[in-house]
């Protein structure tokens, strides 16, 4: 934990430096996240609460949004994306680093200050049964914003039904019940919720995880449409790769607290450079038997390591099938390859010597990275047969029980 | 031709509710083969979890009616009483839960709660039983089994979890095993583990599986037989190939056009199935997929679709009042199969 602290210091020295994507054209993107951390402290004690660890939820996450653009953050579970996106709209304080919205800084603004901020960002959760208030009428909890607003009580009732019909709901059931609703209703009155005080950006934490797939994709399209009419801006967060692909113009793949691969989001499946967004496309089966048996599918063993005492050098090193010494000794920086494709792996894959020749440190980079970009290509795995890897996960991770 | 494993003949299950009788799997036939992976697709609420909780005897309340038959090795699951049914849960069919954190008792030792249902149905003593329990351990890959047979349910993982109710479901070696979404609440990485572990122990046991899931990519995974339900009704069955390339039922276009893939350049916009399933209580009359079909016609609201089966395909049966040549005229969407729609959203 020593280091922590330290790297805490050089943290803020270093981030001034850095300016994460800014456009090009000099217009601030919507939303900015610059070497954002956060640490949740373990205490422990009887009396007094000693803090004896942190969870590294998120640790120096860099990543940028543009108006009416959407960003997939893609992960598996307790990787961090639903704690980094209550960061972004400021449900939780980062213990580190900068968010900015439209350039402001409002990573510790307090209630008073961010009132203006919440009217503009807007979250959508995943599970529409527990997000709803199941004693209020529908109307009430579309309502419920725009009272908080000071919007008044007729100017609010036609609101709400004009939200309602813009989601894809019957206008006279304002009066009915949230279980009155099917799972693809009710996140329906979730999305009419977050609509209603005319927000820029959306944040959806796995919006259609709960849903069946033929609702899902209903869902997913009046996403689509609500973006196209009104300008929105999403992040939308999702445990696979399989649905973000058709909502998201970037994705970033988190791991353990940290960004990946960040890329376009049709360069990522046509070239994942990051073995372990490789292997969280071959985890995905395809819905066809004669592909799916003729699939070369890369399982990866083990299970995520504890977050309390995340692995040396890059995070992934326990699981993956290429790892070699200097995975577990050198953070691997995120370096920039041709068409805006960032990935923090030294041994990248679907990458040619030129352009790995070619690629540069990318300024998102989190700073306890090193400087060393990848060498060149390498043919067969490194030094992780299966046999091995299964054991530095058995040895490393030890599962989620080794808690202190 | 030889008997099969588990034979379901005209199953009906329904619930008397103060709103009225509630049918929730409505004159469902299939069966199972030693060795054979079957797959219950459906979207919630089609009757799917019923079909194999009764088959487990977990549907069984005073407001709960039954009809039609399940005969496994010579038993009826369905007629049969609490006693046997005792001795066959287990033994004969075992059940692995959607969500193993509400399956496992939050307040005893792993091992114990493996152990204590091999204790229930043999007479072994306790450690003889625990050592049992921790080679399944193994069996299922949960490294350190011996240490963990002390561990309790929230010291594991979520997929873990579900490993340990895997071991749980196998511990008696049974002929079916049932397995009720078992990766639906896990991440896609522990998934393809877990499903990889399902098969392989399925064939090496010999035993037959029932795996519901809504997941095609899942069923294209590990099914070799399709049940597609729709409604309380099955609407179509054949084999994994037939399901997925030769499709009869509009329900199972709109299924298959509604997924996404990653190996493919995603369509502008994603093809949904108008609508939302009927309410059991009143159900449509005539093929229950009506309202929400573009290609229903008149007799489909007269008549409840029939089975039919292909003349080239024996085993393949479907319920859709439509000619076989039309609907493979029908479910061509923009080169893909598909339920062609307006893109209806309400």
């Amino acid at each position: 934990m020593s280091d922590d602290s330290q790297s805490q210091g050089e943290h803020r020295a270093r981030a001034d430096g850095v300016q994460a994507g800014s456009t090009a054209d000099g217009q601030a993107p919507l939303l900015q996240a610059e070497h954002v951390q956060l640490y949740f402290p373990i205490k422990y004690g009887v009396l007094i609460d000693r803090t004896v660890g942190f969870v590294h939820a998120v640790d120096d996450v860099s990543l940028s949004l543009p108006e009416g653009q959407t960003l997939g953050i893609v992960g598996e579970s307790g990787c961090g994306k639903s704690t980094l996106a209550r960061c972004m709209v400021r449900l939780l304080e980062p213990t580190d680093g900068t968010l900015r919205f439209r350039g402001r800084d409002i990573t510790h603004l307090g209630r008073g200050p961010l009132q203006p901020f919440r009217r503009e960002v807007q979250l959508v959760f995943q599970d529409p049964s527990s997000s709803l208030n199941p004693r209020k009428r529908v109307g009430q909890i579309v309502g419920a914003p725009l009272q908080l607003q000071g919007v008044g009580r007729d100017a609010a009732r036609t609101r709400v039904r004009e939200l309602l019909d813009r989601v894809g709901l019957n206008p006279e059931h304002v009066n009915r019940f949230p279980h009155e609703f099917s799972g693809g209703q009710r996140q329906r009155i979730g999305v009419a919720r977050a609509l209603a005080v005319n927000p820029k950006l959306i944040v959806l934490d796995e919006p259609v995880s709960a849903l069946d797939v033929s609702v899902q994709a209903q869902v997913i399209n009046l996403l689509d449409d609500l973006q196209d009419d009104l300008g929105l801006s999403y992040v939308f967060i999702a445990h696979d790769l399989s649905v973000v692909r058709h909502v998201s113009d970037q994705i970033a793949v988190m791991y353990l607290g940290k960004v990946m691969e960040l890329s376009p989001a049709a360069e990522l499946y046509r070239k994942p450079i990051h073995p372990y967004t490789i292997a969280l496309l071959s985890a995905i089966p395809i819905p066809d038997p004669k592909e799916n048996r003729t699939r070369e599918r890369q399982v990866i063993t083990g299970e995520p390591p504890n977050p309390i005492n995340p692995p040396s050098g890059c995070r992934f090193h326990t699981r993956c099938s290429w790892a070699t010494k200097i995975c577990s000794e050198v953070e691997p920086p995120l370096a920039e390859y041709p068409g805006g494709h960032l990935a923090a792996c030294h041994h990248p894959r679907n990458v040619s010597s030129a352009e790995i020749a070619a690629a540069t440190r990318s300024p998102l980079s989190p700073l306890s990275a090193g400087d060393l970009l990848p060498a060149g290509v390498d043919e067969a795995p490194g030094s992780g047969t299966e046999s091995e890897v299964a054991a530095r996960t058995a040895g490393n991770s030890g599962g989620p029980d080794d808690g202190p | 031709m030889t008997e099969p494993l588990l034979d379901v003949q005209d199953l009906q299950v329904s619930f008397a509710t103060e709103d009225g009788l509630v049918r929730a799997v409505d004159g469902v036939s299939f069966t199972l083969d030693r060795g054979e992976v079957v797959a219950i697709v459906g979207e919630s609420g089609s009757g799917k979890s019923v079909t194999v909780m009764t088959l487990m005897g977990l549907t069984r309340s005073p407001n709960a009616r039954f009809a039609g038959s399940a005969r496994l090795r010579g038993g009826d699951l369905v007629t049969a009483s609490e006693e046997e049914l005792e001795r066959v849960r287990g033994q004969e069919i075992a059940m692995i839960f959607q969500d193993p954190i509400s399956s496992l008792s939050p307040v005893m030792r792993i091992g114990n709660q493996i152990a204590e249902q091999i204790r229930a149905h043999e007479k072994v003593s306790k450690a003889d039983a625990l050592d049992r329990a921790a080679d399944l351990m193994e069996r299922v890959g949960i490294p350190r089994a011996r240490e963990r047979l002390r561990a309790y349910p929230h010291e594991f993982s979520g997929g873990m979890r579900q490993r340990v109710m895997i071991a749980m479901a196998l511990s008696l070696s049974p002929s079916v095993l049932i397995a009720d979404e078992p990766t639906t609440a896990l991440d896609v990485t522990i998934q393809a583990q877990i499903l990889k572990e399902i098969s392989q122990l399925s064939r090496e046991s010999n035993s037959g599986v029932i795996f519901v899931t809504h997941d095609l990519g899942v069923v294209a995974d590990v099914a070799d037989r399709v049940l597609v339900m729709y409604s309380g009704r099955l609407v179509e069955q054949g084999t994994l190939d037939e399901i997925f390339y030769d499709p009869q039922h509009p329900y199972t276009w709109g299924l298959m056009g509604s997924v996404t893939r990653v190996d493919r350049d995603p369509p502008r916009r994603l093809p949904a199935i108008p609508g939302a399933p009927p309410s059991l209580l009143r159900a449509p009359e005539g093929c229950h997929f009506r309202p929400r079909c573009p290609h229903a016609f008149d007799r489909c609201r007269e008549v409840p679709p029939l089975e039919s089966r292909l003349p080239d395909a024996p085993d393949h049966l479907d319920r859709c009042w439509l000619a076989t040549e039309d609907k493979r005229v029908k479910r061509e969407v923009g080169g893909r199969i598909g339920l062609a729609t307006g893109d209806v959203i309400k």
